[in-house]
């Protein structure tokens, strides 16, 4: 049987067509619905990127270590003391704590002024060692980062984050060897960021410029102090898993108690990402049920309004079937009627979504961000195959109470 | 061409009616008979089981030599298609499609290709004088004009009978006499089949052969050979 021929498509086509209103209601549901699920799902994806960019570059399993005063009064200290890291805890937490893949201290400086030529600003300063950029990825554009070398020789280098980059040296994207005043020393500038998380709290990555702990040490007189250390777990161990035993040895090494809820303060960023993590799987799932629940009630309204379509083309019906239909020529063209009204109402839906989505990624990125707010393709192809899937399910039921009209019923309701 | 026997319906809806007791008739090929009859005397019924519109439930239908009983729908729609031409007393045209869709409308189900069916459907159109109205829909013809895209659609595929259940009951007599002249033509020009159900004697006696029916049974059956010899004769269309 010639089933799916373009001449039972024409017919299906026809008669949508020249029944406009009538299909235009029919398809609105299945419009809206899609187009529900497509803005949330891709705005959704949108809100996720721009939040994690915050994060960009951070390992996961990673925890940053800081101080606060005591709580609890221990081995003749009294409570509320002041207590500050040290570099070689890094090296402590190493030895005493085997799960941990690496430690590193780094330090910072808020506000310092930078200059080259006639251009001065403020901008942040932050000391590491080497290993710091196995646990803040630099995203280097070109360049290097800070190595041993670097380190043991206290070179005044440093690497700088994309907005200094673009404030000092608008001329050019390589300004590798260039020299920077930062704090009235000239440094020379061995690699450019491109990271532009926000780890380092009150200064963003891209606003700050990194040079050797050794070399921060002797101009700001920093003796062995640590503002943060951080530590990453090695591969198969979380940080949550190790996160006691590190605090234990910090703990210990500086006379805390160690029931001290307070003093030392730890950012768990694996419990961080979890959360994110969580709150957008949430979040995923309420656009999926309120998007599939809309779409859902789109099929019903079309199931239903197809329904009292066929009732009211009783007669066409039953003279198609006087003049020769088949059972199977009316079942098919109903279906297929559902099939294509719901299809055509479903890509309208789905490029209307993403008109819109692409309107919000420019408004986005005017005001300076870069998110990729589209839905992935395989996600629209899944959603049409669903569509004439629905289609189909929906002109079902119209289409079997179709078949129940016998051709001497078109004479009966005049 | 059409042979039944013995035809017996009973519908079932509350108490049963017994609508066919006993028909036995036949129409050979060629004849132009009309079935006459009072509302609620069984002509409709009967008709019905002609077109295989409906079942009988007891006797014997051959049409064409082939028996009509206990079809599939598939091969009742087939038989329908091929064999029988349907006009009806209120045309029964698709109201969204215009006057060559509607007339090409039986050949889709057969099959044929878009533009074969509308080219054919437009011959038949301009036989009939209608080809200025191809491109019209239904609603904007009058009585007369959609009786014969009607008949246009009926005559489309070449059936051996052509049944027509009250053609002219919603026209005007002017009209009603172009649509019975047209069957007269199909059946003298094409020696088409023709069998008309039809309450209005006037209609009656155009016709060769008029089969009473009351109560369910075929009360006489008139020979009207020579047309001109009835009190309605050519011209007198009794309205």
């Amino acid at each position: 049987m010639r089933l799916f021929d373009l001449n039972s498509f024409e017919e299906v086509l026809e008669t949508l067509l020249r029944n406009k209103s009538r299909s235009l209601l029919t398809a609105f549901g299945i419009f809206w619905g899609i187009f529900l699920l497509v803005f949330f799902i891709g705005g959704g994806n949108g809100l996720k990127y721009l939040l994690s960019k915050n994060f960009d570059g951070v390992a996961q399993n990673s925890c940053i270590i800081g101080t606060r005063p005591t709580s609890i009064a221990y081995k003749g200290y009294q409570t509320g003391r002041n207590w500050e890291l040290d570099v070689a805890d890094a090296q402590l937490i190493m030895q005493k704590v085997p799960e941990v893949a690496v430690a590193t201290s780094a330090n910072m400086r808020y506000r310092v002024s930078m200059q080259v030529g006639n251009t001065t600003e403020s901008r942040s300063v932050k000391g590491v060692f080497p290993e710091y950029a196995t646990i803040d990825n630099p995203h280097l554009y070109v360049g290097r980062y800070i190595n041993q070398t670097d380190i043991e020789q206290r070179r005044k280098v440093c690497v700088i984050g994309k907005n200094i980059a673009e404030t000092f040296f608008p001329d050019t994207k390589d300004p590798c060897g260039r020299q920077i005043n930062i704090g009235n020393i000239p440094f020379t500038i061995i690699g450019v960021s491109h990271s532009s998380n926000n780890m380092s709290i009150g200064s963003n990555a891209e606003r700050t410029a990194v040079i050797p702990r050794t070399t921060m040490q002797q101009l700001y007189n920093l003796g062995t102090k640590a503002a943060l250390i951080c530590y990453t777990a090695k591969e198969g161990y979380t940080v949550t898993s190790i996160a006691k035993s590190v605090e234990n040895v910090v703990k210990s090494e500086h006379l805390i108690d160690p029931n001290d809820k307070q003093a030392v303060m730890s950012y768990n960023m694996e419990e961080m990402f979890q959360m994110i993590n969580a709150l957008f799987r949430g979040v995923a799932w309420l656009i999926w049920i309120i998007g599939i629940g809309t779409l859902l009630s789109g099929a019903v309204g079309v199931s239903n309004i197809m329904m009292v379509t066929v009732r009211e083309r009783t007669t066409e019906i039953g003279i198609r079937r006087a003049i020769g239909a088949h059972p199977s020529h009316i079942l098919w063209q109903i279906i297929m009627e559902s099939v294509v009204l719901t299809i055509m109402a479903g890509l309208s839906g789905i490029i209307f979504a993403i008109l819109i989505l692409y309107g919000v990624e420019t408004v986005v990125a005017m005001m300076g961000a870069q998110a990729n707010f589209q839905i992935p393709f395989s996600m629209a192809a899944g959603a049409a195959a669903l569509l004439t899937l629905l289609g189909a399910l929906a002109g079902l039921a119209p289409a079997y109470r179709a078949l129940a009209i016998k051709p001497i019923d078109a004479m009966r309701e005049e | 061409m059409i042979h039944l026997e013995n035809i017996h319906k009973t519908y079932y809806a509350g108490s049963p009616l017994h609508v066919l007791k006993g028909i036995s008739l036949d129409i050979a090929a060629g004849e132009f008979v009309s079935i006459m009859g009072a509302s609620g005397s069984g002509k409709s019924t009967l008709l019905n089981i002609l077109g295989i519109l409906d079942t009988y439930d007891a006797g014997q239908y051959m049409l064409n030599d082939v028996l009509i009983k206990d079809l599939s729908e598939n091969r009742a729609a087939d038989y329908r298609n091929r064999m029988i031409g349907f006009i009806f007393q209120s045309f029964n045209l698709i109201p969204f499609k215009n006057a060559m869709e509607n007339v090409a409308l039986p050949l889709y189900y057969m099959g044929w290709s878009r533009k074969k069916r509308n080219a054919l459907a437009m011959d038949y159109l301009e036989r009939l004088g209608l080809k200025e109205w191809a491109h019209h829909l239904p609603s904007e013809l009058s009585g007369g004009q959609k009786q014969r895209v009607a008949i246009a659609r009926a005559i489309i595929t070449k059936p051996q009978i052509i049944l027509a259940d009250e053609p002219t009951g919603a026209l005007d007599s002017k009209t009603s006499e172009e649509v019975i002249n047209l069957l007269k033509q199909l059946n003298e020009e094409e020696k088409m089949t023709i069998v008309v159900v039809t309450h209005e004697s006037g209609v009656a006696y155009h016709t060769n052969k008029i089969v009473h029916i009351k109560d369910g049974i075929i009360g006489n059956i008139e020979e009207n050979v020579s047309l001109d010899t009835s009190p309605f004769g050519q011209g007198g269309l009794m309205k």
